[in-house]
């Protein structure tokens, strides 16, 4: 594969999806409180350049699809006050995501 | 750089109005322009960089200033009336946020626009926990709030909560939805028409189409 391509899509809507429990040092996207949490494809958004690499002026490629990926509240916040189907939709890049 | 200006100096006592009348101090407020921090500093340094090299003049920073500080979020409103009147904008808009901008003649913006319908079913708000992405190009600039860490910490975490402070009850039976802005997409929320508005302009539906109500923190006026 050439550096310049984007890598492939793993994951389609409604997919199950785990986020990774990680924690590199870096400009990183992916907020912690996401980490290791289990949630579904709502969409792909497209291929985009690693923040993580361009953030320090890096080509930033092969490009990482990304997703918007929704979670239940209550799985992400024990003790969340509110509608059990209360969600929160976030982006995450595929290098972050794993089949659940 | 010199600052000409027509009004007096406030540091002394001077009359005011008419001939004759006392003087009096006004209050003093220190000024707020007077601390330079690193990125400010360094801001500075680069524009100044930018400018010898002739690869920027200081008329087009300028004009960029201008241009953002004249961006507002009467853009947004008119996306929102023209979605509230025309369902065939509303698809649109909800499929392809950026051509639905340009089908009404405003910028496409630099981000991919995911636009969020408020339904009988969901409310819908927005937030960047890591910063304050905004899609500036249909609001301007994001409100300090937006930027706050009360804010961001809290609208991820107790959406409801936070609804409530500003005044915004979302009934319990409906979904709240946070959209946590992290990365390419911005986010704009289609508030709910309001009832009572049946057969109204778009110009006049835009009126009651606030910053807040395009951020999910609240719901558009009722007329």
């Amino acid at each position: 594969m050439a550096s310049t391509e984007a890598m492939p899509a793993r994951f389609a809507p409604g997919d199950k999806v785990a986020v990774k429990a990680a924690f590199p040092i870096g400009h990183v996207r992916t907020p912690y409180y996401i980490r290791g949490k289990h949630g579904v494809i709502e969409r792909f958004c497209g291929t985009y350049g690693n923040p993580e690499e361009l953030a320090y002026a890096r080509p930033g490629l092969p490009r990482q699809p990304l997703y918007r990926v929704r979670f239940r509240q209550a799985e992400v916040w024990p003790g969340y006050h509110g509608n059990a189907a209360d969600t929160v939709d976030i982006e995450i890049y595929q290098h972050w995501l794993e089949p659940a | 750089m010199a600052h000409d200006h027509d009004h007096h100096d406030h540091s002394h006592d001077h009359p005011h109005g008419e001939a004759g009348a006392k003087p009096h101090r006004h209050p003093i407020r220190a000024d707020q322009d007077d601390t330079i921090t690193s990125w400010r500093a360094m801001e500075i340094a680069v524009r100044g960089l930018l400018i010898d090299k002739g690869i920027l003049s200081a008329d087009e920073v300028r004009r960029q200033v201008e241009d953002m500080d004249n961006r507002t979020p009467l853009q947004g409103a008119r996306v929102v009336a023209r979605a509230w009147v025309d369902p065939a904008y509303r698809e649109l808009l909800l499929r392809d946020g950026n051509g639905a901008c340009e089908a009404i003649g405003l910028d496409r913006g630099p981000y991919k626009l995911v636009v969020v319908e408020n339904t009988d079913q969901v409310h819908n708000i927005v937030v960047c926990t890591l910063c304050s992405c905004y899609p500036r190009w249909l609001l301007g600039l994001p409100p300090d709030w937006y930027k706050s860490r009360n804010y961001r910490s809290r609208a991820i975490r107790q959406p409801r909560e936070v609804l409530r402070e500003f005044g915004t009850v979302v009934p319990d039976d409906l979904v709240v939805r946070v959209h946590d802005s992290t990365a390419d997409m911005r986010y704009l929320v289609l508030p709910k028409r309001p009832a009572g508005t049946d057969g109204w302009s778009e110009e006049k539906l835009a009126t009651l189409v606030s910053r807040d109500a395009m951020i999910g923190v609240a719901f558009a006026q009722q007329p």
